[in-house]
């Protein structure tokens, strides 16, 4: 018997996803839960396991393919119990008749309106790109080719993508390349970016406000601990997992701040998820450390070691990419000292860690070297306002700045 | 221009020819002192009299005879079934000597005799009192049929089918007849048989529809239109003759095609639309032709969930506008 195998949900909004590379090819052994396939979404990628054993009998989608979620991308033949030798024939037969019903793939399948237009407007429909179910070339797509209004698609490479968002079609009409320009096809992961930025910088109203922390004894004390935390724990101390103690403690306090917005309500998320933001020399990522508030200082600095380690390898799953309450951005990291971070929707703030730098400050009517680090704090001021941002960026500051040299049983 | 229900328009309508031309007159069980069990006689007993009034026996295929004579005679008679379901002892006189009364004569004789039928369910009415009956007349040839959705239409077909020279069957939606009002001008005029009506423009889905439906539909159109879809209506208005153009135009808008009627959809009128687009208008066909219509149920329940559950409602219609509107 042969089954189909589909195009998993790999995400909560993830809707489709292109076959990266196949892992099995056509008469191949498959055992079940082995892997086929890897598959890249917008998100994360990921291989896909197989649903039975058996042994696999046809790709129907290509390496380089995008298909949407449930879309058959190859059939595995199985083994069926008893198998019936004098009826052989007939079971092919209806195996033939079955295959071809169940393919969901409607982008081939041509209704009389649109071969017609096609022939009269001389269009060549293998370039058009179908908005209809199953990716079926409509009526309306053709038409609206011939009264001009959507450009054909190039004939190689992308032809499978979906439909662009309204800001990524818009430049691809009005900005024209120029021949020694070098034209760089949207990664799925690039175009995901663009789509949640856009989305996060039209929908949310922004707010933003900057505080600075005196970090001077945090410094010292990282100075103090990294050698001896290396030996220990073999890999490095950052200030990361500290800031993002400093955050976590904060948000309990103030619980608002850890809130999503979804459309006639403010959700006030019970857990503490914090959302990473992770660049790698292309891409943005920002994996999360789910229940951050019940690990120590210790168990945050092996997380972001280890979501690190995933980013740079390309080894991110799913699941370290959902539920993020809260962001954090370590911009110092580069070198900024004051940034308006993006917030990452449907959260409800945004907080950047700006670089570290030595300045001459004012203590106790004396001018003192200390290390100075900016918060950068982006709100949705539909969930929360200035008043209660700013005390949660006080505790944030106060929990930062209570570090000393000497600070004891904390790692 | 005065508001007037769908029914006081069939009066009007009535009257008005009654003193137009005195060879018109009605007949009918309860429509004269009575006025007719839904009123569509009130008052006409009263102003022309018992000779052009004329309250008949409970016996359908009398009534249907009897105008089949006395239209053979030169008048011309209007005759009510008091409920569409109850035409079916006049069948024969209906389809055997009604229709082909023109034709057998060799135009010697016609049959301008309209029987009006009050047709269709959603009023709790049953099996007895529920039922649409067009299909069964509709593969008879000699006979029209018209069914409007509207006061202003129902008025102006009513007129041209009471001048028209061959047999029409009149077919009212009765939960049309409180129901539905609108404008219906003073003056005299008419609506020709034969030509459909666009009850709206669209470009992503066709509808093709008659009677209650329509206002359905509409109501539906324009809760669609806010997500983006957007329907072209087509009142058929008369059913035979067809307007066979105004279908392929209205086909030609959209390339997906949904014929709705409250009848059941097998052997349903439906079918014979989709047959004219499928050999007319192929090539303007962008998804398989849909047809939403009621259940292949013997007859409409009297049970109030099961009766919601056989109508067609705006529900089960936007339901499938969107399906096609997807495809």
């Amino acid at each position: 018997m042969i089954i189909d195998l589909t195009m998993p949900q790999l995400g909560e909004s993830v809707t489709e996803g292109m076959i990266a590379r196949w892992l099995k090819r056509p008469g191949d052994v498959v055992k079940k839960y082995e892997p086929i396939c890897e598959v890249a979404t917008d998100k994360v990628n990921a291989e896909v396991p197989s649903t039975q054993s058996g042994i696999l009998q046809e790709i129907i989608v290509a390496e380089g393919e995008t298909v949407a979620v449930g879309h058959v991308i190859c059939r595995l033949q199985i083994e069926q119990i008893e198998p019936e030798i004098a009826n052989i024939d007939v079971v092919e037969e209806f195996e033939t008749e079955e295959l071809e019903e169940a393919s969901p793939s409607m982008k081939k399948r041509y209704t009389p309106a649109v071969l017609r237009l096609a022939e009269e407007n001389q269009i060549d429909l293998s370039r058009v790109r179908g908005t209809g179910m199953g990716g079926r070339i409509t009526r309306k797509d053709v038409l609206r080719i011939v009264e001009g209004k959507k450009e054909i698609e190039p004939p190689v490479e992308h032809t499978d993508q979906q439909e662009s968002e309204p800001i990524i079609s818009v430049e691809k009409k009005t900005v024209s390349s120029q021949t020694e320009d070098e034209v760089i096809p949207l990664t799925p992961i690039r175009r995901t970016i663009a789509e949640r930025m856009v989305k996060s910088k039209q929908e949310i109203p922004h707010a933003w406000v900057m505080m600075e922390a005196d970090v001077t004894g945090l410094v010292a004390f990282r100075q103090r601990m990294k050698e001896e935390f290396r030996e220990k724990e073999g890999i490095s101390l950052t200030f990361m997992p500290f800031f993002i103690k400093a955050v976590v403690d904060s948000l309990k306090e103030f619980p608002q701040l850890n809130s999503v917005w979804q459309e006639d309500q403010i959700i006030h998320k019970k857990r503490i998820n914090i959302s990473m933001a992770i660049s790698t020399e292309r891409e943005l990522f920002v994996p999360v450390i789910h229940d951050a508030d019940e690990v120590s200082l210790l168990g945050l600095a092996k997380s972001v070691h280890r979501l690190k380690e995933k980013t740079f390898r390309g080894k991110l799953e799913v699941s370290d990419m959902q539920g993020g309450t809260f962001t954090v951005n370590n911009t110092g990291a580069f070198g900024s000292v004051a940034s308006q971070p993006i917030i990452n929707p449907p959260q409800a703030a945004i907080l950047s860690f700006e670089a570290i730098v030595k300045r001459p400050i004012v203590i106790d009517q004396m001018i003192a070297i200390r290390d100075m680090m900016n918060l950068c704090l982006s709100i949705d001021h539909r969930i929360i306002d200035g008043w209660i941002s700013g005390r949660f960026l006080q505790a944030v500051k106060q929990r930062l700045e209570a570090y000393g040299p000497d600070t004891k049983g904390i790692l | 221009m005065a508001v007037i229900s769908y029914i006081e328009a069939i009066t009007e309508a009535l009257r008005e020819e009654m003193e137009r031309d005195s060879r018109v007159f009605v007949l009918g069980e309860d429509v004269g002192v009575r006025g007719g069990v839904f009123r569509a006689t009130m008052g006409l007993y009263e102003r022309f009299g018992p000779d052009r009034v004329l309250d008949t026996p409970l016996t359908e295929s009398a009534i249907a005879g009897v105008g089949v004579g006395v239209a053979a005679y030169g008048l011309r008679p209007v005759a009510e079934m008091q409920f569409a379901d109850f035409i079916l002892p006049a069948f024969n006189q209906i389809v055997s000597e009604a229709a082909k009364m023109r034709y057998r004569s060799n135009n010697d004789f016609t049959c301008p005799l309209v029987i009006r039928a009050p047709y269709g369910g959603g009023i709790h009415g049953a099996l007895y009192h529920s039922q649409s009956i067009e299909a069964l007349f509709a593969s008879v040839p000699g006979l029209k049929i018209v069914a409007p959705s509207t006061p202003y239409d129902v008025k102006g077909l009513l007129k041209s089918s009471i001048r028209d020279e061959d047999p029409v069957l009149f077919l009212e939606h009765k939960r049309c007849y409180r129901l539905i009002k609108d404008e219906v001008p003073e003056e005299e005029y008419t609506v020709p048989l034969g030509q459909a009506a666009v009850k709206r423009e669209g470009t992503d889905v066709t509808v093709i529809t008659y009677g209650l439906m329509v206002h359905h539909t509409m109501q539906v159109a324009e809760e669609l239109i806010r997500d983006g879809i957007s329907v072209h209506i087509l009142d058929l208005r008369t059913l035979v003759p067809l307007d066979r153009e105004a279908i392929l135009e209205a086909v030609a808008k959209t390339g997906k095609v949904i014929i709705i009627h409250e009848d059941s959809k097998t052997g349903g009128f439906g079918g014979e639309i989709a047959a004219l687009i499928a050999e007319e208008a192929f090539y303007e066909l962008d998804a398989p032709i849909q047809r939403l219509a009621g259940p292949d149920v013997p007859a409409m329940p009297f049970n109030a969930v099961l009766e919601r559950e056989f109508m067609l409602n705006t529900e089960k219609i936007e339901r499938a506008i969107r399906t096609l509107a997807e495809y």
